[in-house]
C-alpha cells in the first residue's frame, strides 16, 4: 500500500517532474486568458466560469503535486524555458525557480486564488461581462505566478507590471461609473510611482553587479559591498519604494481603499490575499540586499509600524464594510513589514500566508453579505443579519477572530504573536509597542465590523430582505477558508528554512511565553472594550456626535487626510501648470500648422473635379513642365 | 525607301488629324484604320516587316473591328454627330492643342540635338530574332502578356455585363458577412431594402 | 539620300503621340477618347520599332509585341466601360461620369 505512494512521491520530486509541472502552473491560467479573450463573448456564463475557474484549479493541482514532490525532496530547482532577450552578455531567461519561498507563494496564489475564482462564479451571477472578468482574473493569476517564480528581476518585473495592469483593469471593472475608472487610475498611477523606484533599483543592481539573476545578486552582493555602503542602502531603499507602492504602505497607500470599487472577489484576491503582498515577497526575496542595508531595513520596520497604526485608526471610522477590510489589510501588511524590518523574513511570510487565508475569508463573507443584501455595503444600513446569513456570519466570526488574533484557536494569533516576539527578540521595543497598540485597534475595529453588520436591528429594507446565498460555489470556499483560518491553518509551516535567514527570535524561548500572554491579553481586552463600546452601549457611531470625537472621527474617516494632502501638494499644482501650458506660444505654432494643412486640403479637394479630361490636362501640363525643364537644363 | 517612309508618315499624321477632328464616330474609326495602315507601311520601310504585319493584323484588323462593332451596336445616328459638331468649338480645342504643341516642340527640341547619329538603313529585322529573344531570356514577358490578357478578359466580361438596372441580383446584398457568431440585427434586411433604389451602383 | 535618320522616325512618333494626346484632352465622346489612347499607344510602339531598327536589335520588336498586347487589353476593357457608360447615362459624354468630385 505504501510502496506505490512512495514511488509516486519520488517520481514527483525528480527534476523532470518539476520541469513538466512548473511551467504548467502559469501556462494554464495563460491558456484560460487566451481562450476567454479570443472567444469574443460567445461563451455562455457557465462555460466562461468553467474555463476561468478550471484553469486556476488545474494550476492549483499542479502546485499540489509540486508541493508533494518538494516535501519528498526539498532541493531548490530551476527550470529554464528559453532565453528571453540576448544582448551581448545580458541574457535574461524565462526561467522559473522553485524553492520554499516561491512554493509558499505559489500555494497561496493558486490555492486561495482557486477558491476565490470559485466564489466569484456565485458572486458574479447575472452580471454582464463574465468572460471579461475571468479573462482579467486568469491574467492576474498568470502574472502573479510569473512574479513569484521568476528567477531574475526582469521576469519578476514583468509579473509585477502584469499584476498592476490587472489590478487597474479589475478596479475599473464596472466602467460605466466614472468614479470606478478614477479609482483604477489612482491605483495604477500610485503603484507606478513605486514601480519606477523598483525599476531604478534594478538598473542600479545591474550596473553594479552585472546580473539580474536573483541568486547571483544575493551571492555577489556581500562580496561587492560592506554592510551599510551608500550604494547598497540606495538599492535597498529603491526596492523598498517599489514594495511600498505595491503593498499600499505609507506614503503610497492611498490607492488601496479606493480600489474597493472593483467586484468583491477581486478585492479578496488582488487587494488582500496576493498582489498587495508582492512587496513583502520582494523584500523577503531580496533579503541579502536588505541585510547589507541596516538603515533601509530599519525604515521598513518603521514604515510598517506607522502604517499599521494609521490604518488601524482609519479602519475604526469607516462605515463601508469593504473599506474597513481594506484598511485592515493595510494594517496587516504593516505587520508584515514590521517583521521584515526586524529581520524575521520567515515570520513575515508566515503571516502573509495566514493573512491570505483569513482576509480572503473576510472579503468573501463580505461579498456574500453584499450580494445577499442587494448590493448594500454600508454598515449604517445593515445590522441584525446573523440569523439570516449564518454562513457569512460564521465566516466573519472565524475570519474576524483570526484578524484580531483570538488566542489559541485562530491562525492569526500564531503568526501575529510570532511577529511581536521577533520584534522583542530584535530589541525593538518601539515596534513592539506599536504592534501591541495595533493589536488593540484590530480587535476594536473587527468587533465593530461584526457587531455593526450582524447584530442590532436591520436598518434598511435591503438588510431586512436579505437572502442567504446557496450552492456549492458559495459554500465551499467559505468553509475551506474558515477551516484554514483556525489553528489548523497555522499548522502549515512554510518550508522557508533553507531560503531565508533565521529571524532574531528563532530558537530562543526565554520570554516568548510572556509576549504570548501580553498579546493575548491585549487582544482579549480589545474585544471586551469593543463589546462594551459598540455592543452594550450601541454607540458604534456615536463618536461622531460630539466635539472632539467628531473631529477625530472625520480625521480617521478620511484616513488622516492623505488624499487631501496629495491633492493640495501634488495634483492641484500639476493641474495649474498644465492649464498654464495649454495656452502657450509653442502650442499656437502647432495649431497654425494644423490650420494650414486644413486650408491646403480644402484647396486641393477643389481640384478633384471628377472630370477625366481635366485630369488628363493636368498630367500633360506636369509632363510638359518636366520635359521643358529637362530641355532647358541639358 | 526613304520616300515611302516620308509619304506614309505624312499619311499617318493626316489620318490621325482626321481621327481627332472628325465628328462622326464611324468616319473616325476608318481614319484610324488608315492611320494604322500608314504606320504599318512605315514599319515595312524601316525594315521591320514582322511588326508591320502584326500592326495590320492585330491593330487595324482585330482591335479596330472591335471599335466598329461597338459603334454599330450603339447605333448613334445623326443626332450624335450633330452633338459632336457642337462640342468641337475652337474654344474647346485651342487650349489643349496649344499644350500638345508645346509638348511636341519640347520633345522635338530634345530629339534634335544631333547626338543620336544613327541612320536606319532598312536592314531586315525578322520574326526569328524576336522569337528567340522572347522565348529565351525574356520569357517572363510572355507570362506578363498572358496575365495581362487574362485580366483584361475577366475585367471586360465582368464590366461589360448588362445587368438590369432597376433590380440588381439580391444575392449580391444577402451574402453572409462571416460573423456567424454575432447575431444579425433585425434592421439589416430593412437597410438592404432602402438601398435598392441606389442599387444600380452595384454592378 | 541613304537611309532615314533615326530622329525623323522618333519625331514622327512624337507627332502622332502629341496628336493622340490632343484628342484625349478635348474630345468628350468616349469612343474618340479611346481611339486617341490607341493612337498614343501606337506611337509608343512606333518609337520602339524605330529604336529597334536603328540599333539593329530585336528588343524593339519584342516591346512592340507587349505594347500591342497592352493595346488589345486596354481596348477591350475600355469598350466594356463605354458600353456600361452608355447603358447608365444614355450618353457617351465622359464628363457626366464625375461622381468622384472631391
Amino acid at each position: 500500500m505504501m510502496e506505490p505512494l512512495t514511488t509516486f512521491l519520488t517520481t514527483l520530486s525528480t527534476a523532470q517532474a518539476t520541469a513538466a509541472l512548473l511551467p504548467l502552473t502559469f501556462l494554464l491560467p495563460l491558456a484560460g486568458t487566451l481562450i476567454l479573450a479570443f472567444s469574443r463573448g460567445t461563451l455562455s456564463y457557465r462555460l466562461s466560469a468553467l474555463v476561468g475557474v478550471g484553469s486556476v484549479g488545474l494550476a492549483a493541482v499542479a502546485t499540489l503535486l509540486l508541493a508533494l514532490g518538494f516535501a519528498a525532496d526539498a532541493a531548490p530547482q530551476t527550470v529554464t524555458l528559453w532565453t528571453w532577450i540576448a544582448v551581448g552578455d545580458f541574457t535574461p531567461r524565462i526561467s522559473l525557480a522553485l524553492d520554499g519561498l516561491s512554493l509558499t507563494m505559489l500555494g497561496v496564489i493558486t490555492g486561495v486564488g482557486f477558491l476565490i475564482h470559485l466564489f466569484a462564479a456565485w458572486y458574479m451571477r447575472g452580471e454582464a461581462g463574465i468572460t471579461r472578468f475571468y479573462t482579467y482574473m486568469n491574467l492576474f493569476v498568470f502574472s502573479m505566478i510569473l512574479l513569484v517564480l521568476g528567477d531574475n528581476l526582469l521576469l519578476l518585473f514583468l509579473g509585477w507590471e502584469g499584476v498592476g495592469l490587472c489590478s487597474y483593469l479589475l478596479i475599473s471593472y464596472y466602467y460605466q461609473h466614472s468614479a470606478n475608472g478614477w479609482a483604477g487610475f489612482k491605483a495604477f498611477i500610485i503603484t507606478r510611482i513605486g514601480d519606477v523606484f523598483l525599476a531604478i533599483g534594478m538598473f542600479l543592481l545591474f550596473s553594479r553587479l552585472g546580473t539580474l539573476n536573483i541568486t547571483e545578486i544575493l551571492e555577489l552582493a556581500p562580496k561587492a559591498w560592506q554592510a551599510g555602503d551608500t550604494t547598497v542602502e540606495l538599492a535597498a531603499f529603491l526596492l523598498l519604494g517599489g514594495a511600498l507602492g505595491k503593498s499600499a504602505q505609507l506614503p503610497l497607500h492611498t490607492w488601496l481603499a479606493d480600489a474597493m470599487a472593483g467586484p468583491t472577489p477581486v478585492s479578496a484576491l488582488i487587494h488582500a490575499a496576493t498582489m498587495v503582498t508582492a512587496g513583502v515577497y520582494l523584500i523577503a526575496r531580496m533579503h541579502g540586499i536588505f541585510e547589507l542595508a541596516p538603515l533601509a531595513l530599519y525604515t521598513t520596520g518603521l514604515i510598517g509600524a506607522l502604517t499599521l497604526l494609521m490604518a488601524g485608526f482609519a479602519a475604526l471610522a469607516q462605515t463601508d464594510i469593504k473599506r474597513v477590510l481594506a484598511y485592515s489589510t493595510m494594517s496587516q501588511i504593516g505587520y508584515m513589514f514590521l517583521a521584515l524590518g526586524v529581520g524575521a523574513y520567515d515570520t513575515a511570510i508566515f503571516h502573509l500566508m495566514t493573512h491570505a487565508f483569513f482576509k480572503a475569508l473576510l472579503f468573501l463573507s463580505a461579498g456574500a453579505v453584499i450580494v445577499s443584501c442587494h448590493h448594500e455595503q454600508d454598515m449604517r444600513n445593515l445590522g441584525g443579519l446573523w440569523r439570516k446569513l449564518p454562513l457569512a456570519y460564521m465566516g466573519f466570526v472565524v475570519g474576524g477572530a483570526a484578524l484580531a488574533a483570538l488566542p489559541l484557536v485562530s491562525a492569526g494569533f500564531y503568526s501575529k504573536d510570532e511577529i511581536l516576539w521577533q520584534a522583542l527578540a530584535a530589541d525593538q521595543q518601539g515596534l513592539l509597542i506599536a504592534g501591541l497598540i495595533g493589536a488593540l485597534l484590530t480587535s476594536l475595529y473587527t468587533l465593530r465590523l461584526i457587531i455593526g453588520t450582524f447584530h442590532g436591528t436591520a436598518k434598511s429594507a435591503n438588510a431586512r430582505h436579505a437572502e442567504a446565498g446557496r450552492g456549492f460555489a458559495h459554500g465551499l470556499p467559505l468553509v475551506v477558508l474558515a477551516v484554514l483560518s483556525t489553528f489548523l491553518g497555522a499548522w502549515i509551516t512554510p518550508p522557508l528554512s533553507g531560503v531565508l535567514p533565521a529571524g532574531p527570535g528563532d530558537g530562543v524561548t526565554a520570554g516568548h511565553g510572556a509576549v504570548e500572554l501580553i498579546a493575548a491579553a491585549v487582544a482579549l481586552s480589545g474585544m471586551a472594550l469593543a463589546v462594551w463600546l459598540f455592543g452594550l452601549k450601541r454607540g458604534w457611531l456615536r463618536l461622531a456626535d460630539h466635539g472632539m470625537g467628531a473631529g477625530l472621527w472625520q480625521l480617521w474617516h478620511h484616513a488622516w487626510g492623505f488624499d487631501m494632502l496629495y491633492d493640495w501638494t501634488l495634483v492641484r499644482p500639476y493641474r495649474g501648470l498644465v492649464a498654464l501650458l495649454k495656452s502657450d506660444v509653442v502650442e499656437g505654432v502647432f495649431r497654425l500648422l494644423a490650420k494650414l494643412v486644413r486650408l491646403v486640403h480644402l484647396g486641393l479637394s477643389r481640384t478633384q473635379t471628377g472630370k477625366l479630361r481635366g485630369y488628363a490636362v493636368t498630367m500633360v501640363v506636369g509632363a510638359t513642365l518636366i520635359l521643358l525643364s529637362l530641355a532647358l537644363v541639358i | 525607301m526613304e520616300l515611302a517612309f516620308y509619304l506614309s508618315g505624312l499619311a499617318a499624321v493626316l489620318a490621325t488629324l482626321g481621327v481627332i477632328a472628325n465628328p462622326n464616330p464611324v468616319h473616325g474609326v476608318l481614319y484610324l484604320v488608315v492611320s494604322l495602315l500608314a504606320v504599318a507601311l512605315v514599319f515595312f520601310t524601316l525594315g521591320a516587316p514582322f511588326a508591320g504585319a502584326l500592326e495590320i493584323i492585330v491593330y487595324a484588323g482585330a482591335i479596330m473591328v472591335l471599335f466598329v462593332f461597338v459603334v454599330m451596336m450603339l447605333n448613334l445616328g445623326q443626332a450624335a454627330a450633330e452633338q459632336e459638331r457642337l462640342w468641337l468649338q475652337p474654344r474647346t480645342w485651342i487650349g489643349p492643342s496649344l499644350l500638345a504643341a508645346v509638348l511636341l516642340l519640347t520633345l522635338i527640341s530634345l530629339l534634335w540635338r544631333d547626338d543620336i547619329q544613327r541612320v536606319i538603313e532598312g536592314g531586315e529585322l525578322t520574326a526569328k530574332g524576336a522569337g528567340t529573344l522572347l522565348y529565351g531570356p525574356w520569357l517572363l514577358l510572355v507570362e506578363l502578356g498572358a496575365l495581362l490578357l487574362l485580366a483584361a478578359l475577366v475585367t471586360a466580361s465582368h464590366v461589360g455585363r448588362t445587368v438590369p438596372v432597376a433590380a440588381p441580383k439580391p444575392a449580391a446584398r444577402d451574402m453572409p458577412t462571416g460573423d456567424a457568431d454575432q447575431p444579425q440585427p433585425p434592421q439589416q434586411p430593412a437597410r438592404g431594402e432602402s438601398s435598392s433604389p441606389a442599387g444600380k451602383e452595384v454592378l | 539620300m541613304n537611309g532615314v535618320p533615326m530622329e525623323h522616325g522618333l519625331v514622327l512618333a512624337a507627332t502622332l503621340f502629341a496628336l493622340g494626346l490632343c484628342g484625349l484632352m478635348f474630345r468628350r465622346n468616349m469612343i474618340f477618347v479611346l481611339m486617341s489612347l490607341e493612337i498614343m499607344l501606337n506611337a509608343a510602339g512606333l518609337a520602339f520599332i524605330v529604336a529597334g531598327t536603328g540599333w539593329q536589335q530585336p528588343q524593339g520588336q519584342v516591346m512592340f509585341l507587349l505594347v500591342i498586347t497592352l493595346a488589345a487589353a486596354e481596348a477591350s476593357v475600355g469598350l466594356a466601360l463605354l458600353i456600361q457608360l452608355y447603358h447608365r447615362f444614355k450618353t457617351l459624354n465622359i464628363d457626366v461620369a464625375s461622381r468622384m468630385r472631391g
